[in-house]
Parts: C-alpha cells; sequence; structure tokens
C-alpha cells in the first residue's frame, strides 16, 4: 500500500505524514482571530469610524475563533491529557512551549476588551430583566452598574489601550505561528525568516475576509442593507493586505528558486506533483490571481453596490480558500517530501476519526455556534442594543 | 489637531510599549545553550560503509530488543546504486531488515554501497531544543533520551529531525527514537545492532577509552559525519561515506 503512494526514496519513518489535517486547521483558526481583532482595532484605536458596524462583530469573531483555536492541537496530541504540561514544565528553548502563555495572556485581553466594550449594553439589559435575566446579566456586570457618562469615558480609554496592546499581540500570536514553522532548519520548505510575516499577513487578509462573508450572511439573514462605506472599507483593508501577502509568498517562491539550493530540485518536484492542484492551481493562480484583479477593481473603479459587493464577496471567499491552502500546503506539503530529498509520499485525510475532515468541519463550525449564542445574550448589531458611545 | 496628535501619540507609546515587552521577552530565551550545559557527550558510534553488506540483522536485532513497532525503526539500512550515467537509486525496503534484493541491471551500476543510519545523539540537537516540554533531553552521558511519561506526543521533534530518525509510537503515543540502547551500555553492554553486525560495520564506545579500537580509528581516521552544514554535531561517525549520502 505505502509502496504505491510514495515516488522515490524515503528515509523509513516518513512514510507516514505526522502533522495532520488538524495541524492545517490551528493555524487557520489563529490567523482568523489575529485579522478579526485587528479589524476591530482600525475602529478602537485608529479611529476608522466607517468600520463601526462591524467593530463589535469583529471583537466577538476574534474571541470566538480564539476559544477554538488549541482545539486542533488537542485532537493531535498522543497525549492530550498532559496538554497543560506545556504551561506547568515548558522548556523555553522550544518555540512551541511559548504558545499556552501567550495565548492565555491574548484570550485574557479580548476578554477584557469585550467586557468594556458590551459594559452599556450589559448594563441596559440587567436593568430592563426580571427575576433570573436581571441576575445574570447583574453578575455579568461584575455587580458594577454605573453608565454614567463620566464611567463610559473611562471604558473608552481602557478599551483603547486595550486594543493598542492587543495589536501586538496579535502580532505575535500569529507571527509566532509562523515561527514555529519558520525556524525548522531540518525542512527547507518551512525554513524561511519570511514564514512568520506571510503567516501575519495572511492571517490579516483571511480575518477580514471571514469578517466580509460573516457581515455579508448576517445582514441577509436579518434582512437589511449592509452599510456601504463599512464594506468600501473592508474592501480596500484587504486588498492593500493581500497585496503584502502575495508579495512575500512569491519572493519566498522566488528567493528558493534564484538561489537554487541543493533543497530546490526537490521542492520543484513537489509543487509540479502533490502541490500542483493545492498550491500552484488552487493557492496561487486562481484564488490569488482572481481576488488580486476583482478587488483592484472594486477599490479603483467607481461601480453599481450591487456589482460591487458581489464582486468583494466573491473575492473574500477565494481569499478564505487561499489562506486555507496557504496553511494546507505548508503544513502538509513541508511533510511530503523526504528530508534525504529524494522522494515524496502522499497524504490524504481520512473523513472520521479523530482527525477527520468531518471532526475538522465541526470544530471550524464551533466559533460560529458561540458567536450565535453570544448574539443572543449580547447582541452584536447597533440598532438591537442600547445607544452607546463606544462601539 | 493637538488632541489628536496627544491621542495618536498615546496610543503609539502603548502599541510600542507592548511590542517591546514582547519583543524583548523572546530575547530573553535561550539559543543554543540547552545541549551541553554540564553534560559530556562520552560516547562515539561509528559505521564503516566500507563494511556493511546489507543483511539487516541489525535491525532485526533492534526491533527485537527495544520492541520496535512494525513499520517504524530506530535503526535501517539504505542502498545506494550509483549507475555509470550519474543517476542514483537509493532503497531500503523495510529498513533493510529483510536484506536487500540483487539490483537488476547490474551492469550498468559503477558502485554500490550500504549505509546503516540510527539517531545521531548529536551534541547540538534539534530535537531537544524544540520538545516544548523537555521530554527529550540530553543525558548525562550525553545520550539523547525520551521520556515517555513526559511526552505529549506533539510531533515536533520529529518534525525537526533533520534524520528523519525518530517516529510516533503506535502503541505509546509518544516520539521515540534509537537510545543507543542505554538500558545496556549502562550494564557495560554494546548496543544490540554492534553486537549482532557479523562484519563490524557498526562499533561503539567511549570516546575516552585508549584500550577500545575505535579510540584510534577516532583519532587518525578522516571520518565524517551526516548532514554537517545543520551544525547539530553529530556524534555518529561514518567511515567512507559517499557524497550522494543524506
Amino acid at each position: 500500500m505505502t509502496e504505491l503512494m510514495t515516488q522515490g526514496f524515503l528515509f523509513p519513518n516518513e512514510i507516514e505524514v505526522h502533522w495532520s489535517l488538524m495541524i492545517v486547521l490551528y493555524p487557520y483558526i489563529t490567523g482568523l482571530v489575529a485579522g478579526a481583532f485587528i479589524v476591530s482595532s482600525l475602529y478602537h484605536v485608529f479611529g476608522r469610524t466607517e468600520l463601526k458596524p462591524v467593530a463589535r462583530f469583529s471583537l466577538v469573531a476574534a474571541f470566538s475563533f480564539l476559544l477554538f483555536a488549541c482545539t486542533p492541537l488537542l485532537f493531535h496530541l498522543g497525549h492530550p491529557e498532559r496538554a497543560f504540561n506545556i504551561m506547568f514544565t515548558p522548556k523555553f528553548t522550544s518555540a512551541m512551549s511559548g504558545f499556552g502563555y501567550i495565548y492565555s495572556f491574548y484570550l485574557l485581553l479580548v476578554l477584557c476588551e469585550i467586557w468594556f466594550v458590551f459594559r452599556p449594553t450589559i448594563i441596559a439589559k440587567a436593568r430592563e430583566g426580571h427575576g433570573l435575566a436581571k441576575a445574570f446579566y447583574w453578575v455579568l456586570a461584575l455587580g458594577s452598574m454605573d453608565d454614567s457618562a463620566e464611567a463610559r469615558a473611562l471604558d473608552h480609554r481602557v478599551t483603547t489601550v486595550l486594543a493598542a496592546i492587543g495589536i501586538p499581540s496579535a502580532c505575535v500570536l500569529h507571527g509566532y505561528v509562523g515561527f514555529l514553522f519558520g525556524s525548522l532548519k531540518s525542512n527547507p520548505w518551512w525554513s524561511t525568516p519570511l514564514m512568520p510575516v506571510i503567516f501575519l499577513m495572511s492571517a490579516i487578509v483571511s480575518g477580514i475576509a471571514i469578517l466580509i462573508v460573516g457581515y455579508f450572511i448576517v445582514m441577509k439573514v436579518r434582512g437589511t442593507e449592509p452599510d456601504e462605506a463599512c464594506l468600501k472599507s473592508l474592501y480596500a483593508y484587504l486588498w492593500g493586505f493581500f497585496i503584502i501577502d502575495l508579495t512575500l509568498e512569491l519572493l519566498e517562491l522566488l528567493t528558493m528558486v534564484y538561489e537554487g539550493e541543493e533543497s530546490w530540485s526537490i521542492i520543484a518536484w513537489l509543487l509540479s506533483d502533490k502541490l500542483w492542484f493545492s498550491y500552484t492551481t488552487v493557492q496561487m493562480l486562481i484564488c490569488s490571481g482572481i481576488p488580486l484583479v476583482l478587488l483592484g477593481l472594486v477599490t479603483l473603479k467607481k461601480m453599481d453596490p450591487l456589482l460591487r459587493n458581489r464582486l468583494g464577496l466573491i473575492s473574500s471567499a477565494l481569499i478564505l480558500l487561499q489562506v486555507f491552502a496557504m496553511r494546507w500546503n505548508v503544513v502538509i506539503g513541508g511533510q511530503l517530501f523526504s528530508k534525504s530529498l529524494r522522494g515524496l509520499t502522499s497524504y490524504a485525510p481520512s473523513f472520521l476519526g479523530r482527525e477527520g475532515i468531518l471532526m475538522a468541519a465541526i470544530l471550524f463550525t464551533m466559533p460560529f455556534v458561540v458567536m450565535y449564542v453570544f448574539n443572543m445574550i449580547l447582541p452584536l448589531w447597533h440598532d438591537d442594543q442600547p445607544e452607546t458611545n463606544q462601539a | 489637531m493637538d488632541n489628536e496628535r496627544r491621542q495618536f501619540l498615546k496610543q503609539a507609546c502603548w502599541t510600542l510599549l507592548g511590542g517591546g515587552l514582547m519583543v524583548s521577552g523572546a530575547l530573553s530565551i535561550p539559543g543554543r545553550a540547552h545541549a551541553s550545559g554540564g553534560r559530556q557527550h562520552l560516547y562515539v558510534f561509528l559505521v564503516d560503509t566500507n563494511r556493511c553488506i546489507g543483511c539487516g540483522k541489525c535491525v532485526a536485532a533492534c526491533r527485537k530488543e527495544n520492541n520496535v513497532p512494525q513499520e517504524s525503526y530506530r535503526t535501517w539500512i539504505e542502498r545506494y546504486a550509483i549507475g555509470n550515467d550519474g543517476t542514483v537509486h537509493v532503497d531500503s525496503p523495510h529498513g533493510g531488515e529483510h536484506g536487500f534484493k540483487p539490483l537488476p541491471n547490474a551492469a550498468d551500476i559503477a558502485r554500490s554501497f550500504f549505509v546503516p543510519k540510527l539517531c545521531n545523539h548529536c551534541k547540538q540537537p534539534n530535537c531537544v531544543q524544540v520538545c516544548p516540554v523537555g521530554a527529550t533531553y540530553v543525558s548525562k552521558e550525553g545520550f539523547v533520551l525520551v521520556d515517555e511519561r513526559q511526552c505529549v506526543g506533539c510531533g515536533y521533534c520529529i518534525q525537526a529531525c533533520p534524520y528523519g530518525a525518530r517516529y510516533m509510537h503506535a502503541v505509546r503515543h509518544t516520539a521515540d527514537k534509537c537510545t543507543w540502547c542505554y538500558h545496556r551500555v549502562m550494564k557495560g553492554m554494546q548496543p544490540a545492532c554492534v553486537l549482532v553486525c557479523p562484519v563490524g560495520a557498526r562499533m561503539f564506545g567511549r570516546i575516552d577509552d585508549q584500550r577500545s579500537p575505535l579510540y584510534a580509528v577516532m583519532k587518525q581516521e578522516k571520518l565524517q559525519v551526516l548532514k554537517p552544514e545543520t551544525g547539530n554535531e553529530p556524534m555518529v561517525h561514518y567511515r567512507g561515506l559517499d557524497k550522494e549520502v543524506r
């Protein structure tokens, strides 16, 4: 069986791919966190008021994805019951040992920011509610029912500070995920100083894209028109960050081609064989070329809002696919060739099982369930909530 | 305008402060200090590729001694056949455990040889560096070992090893690899693969044991290591290593 799956020579322990679909999902979800948070910060820190309609949505999206960012790792670990040893008995020479701390710090920060942003809403709900609901919101407000103008001003200042700390935190969180791969000198497909930056840029891009797609879906379900100024701004940011992201990805490849090191021959074989579809066709041609052109048109040309939104939506969906393909091509692609540089192996995820496609789909759906429940408790959309100055 | 600027500066300061703290935290993480700290690399392993006949007894003995699961290898043998036209054919069917069938077109082969492989017990091991819980460590004698009670099974060490020497143990779900038969060596015995090799292609011993034939070889002969460019400083040395071997 394995003989059929491989080409050329592999070290005998390399036939099986060790990091599975779950390890593809992990940086994908983490990237969505970082990207969504950056959008929320563009409003809270940099005063991009046109993004107000999605400010709360982006913050809660970041939180929801963050809650599930680690779950793919737990499903992958040989001993998930020892997972917390990474925090309790860490070895700091390992890039991986920092994850627990970075993740926990960031989760706490996002949670605090959400509390300050939603405080007026929580207080209003506590006041208008009865019985258990009233008690629930009172607990959620931590007993602090002061929503005077001074209190709100203070909330606003704290939110700004938290968001400002959150930006480098988001960058560290995802740059760090790229570093996990980029710092492994054993693998020429991973080992590049550009890797953390590429991961960071693609994270921002995927976060913006999922907010656009999510915003459209929510507006459709609610039967309301999306905010055109907000969308135009999101398209422009998406285009800008995507140009940087794609440039870095191409620069990485160009450097490998130009340097032509010993490892290039196996990488060229990998790209023209095992990754021909997922890298060359999906990641680079379809899901990069089309959005690049469409978003350029959407941003630079005056056009009918309906057409603009359709093109923007198509581009965003393609970019989500592009970033997933990028994660796949990095994580799986890097394991498909032998460290002997003489052969290729194969990988196809199973449908069922702990690390299968179904489990990955369930895990990816969970953040959306969290967002739905969150919206039932604390409305994400401005016409559902008491007027606030914050978001 | 002034207020806006003040606000901007305030925000920029916070951003820089947050970023600065994180960068300084990252820089305080030691790089390569992990490997040597008070430990000595007392032992060395020598593989003589000129002697190996590819019989596979070493692979079988290793599996039996260490209860290695099927389809996983603590040691294996690679066969290289370099054609007259320069083409390189490499194979290692079942890690060479059952020996090798003769190659077809023998007349077209300029040279062929066998290369036994195993964990290099490097002085600067990547696997030790990347293990997030310290489950992979260097013993005081210089053996790179895995504590299966600590290993979380993340597989980072498997990715980090440039030699493909590690695998995920199918039963224990922890990383596993050659220990140079640490349990035997500490009792004064030789590793199982060394013991069973019928042609003396594998030699093992203390670097400072002047009575050992290994001592003279290490001192006097030109030896090579695998992938020296990684800076891992392997403690498995090879005699007669061909340039095609990686």
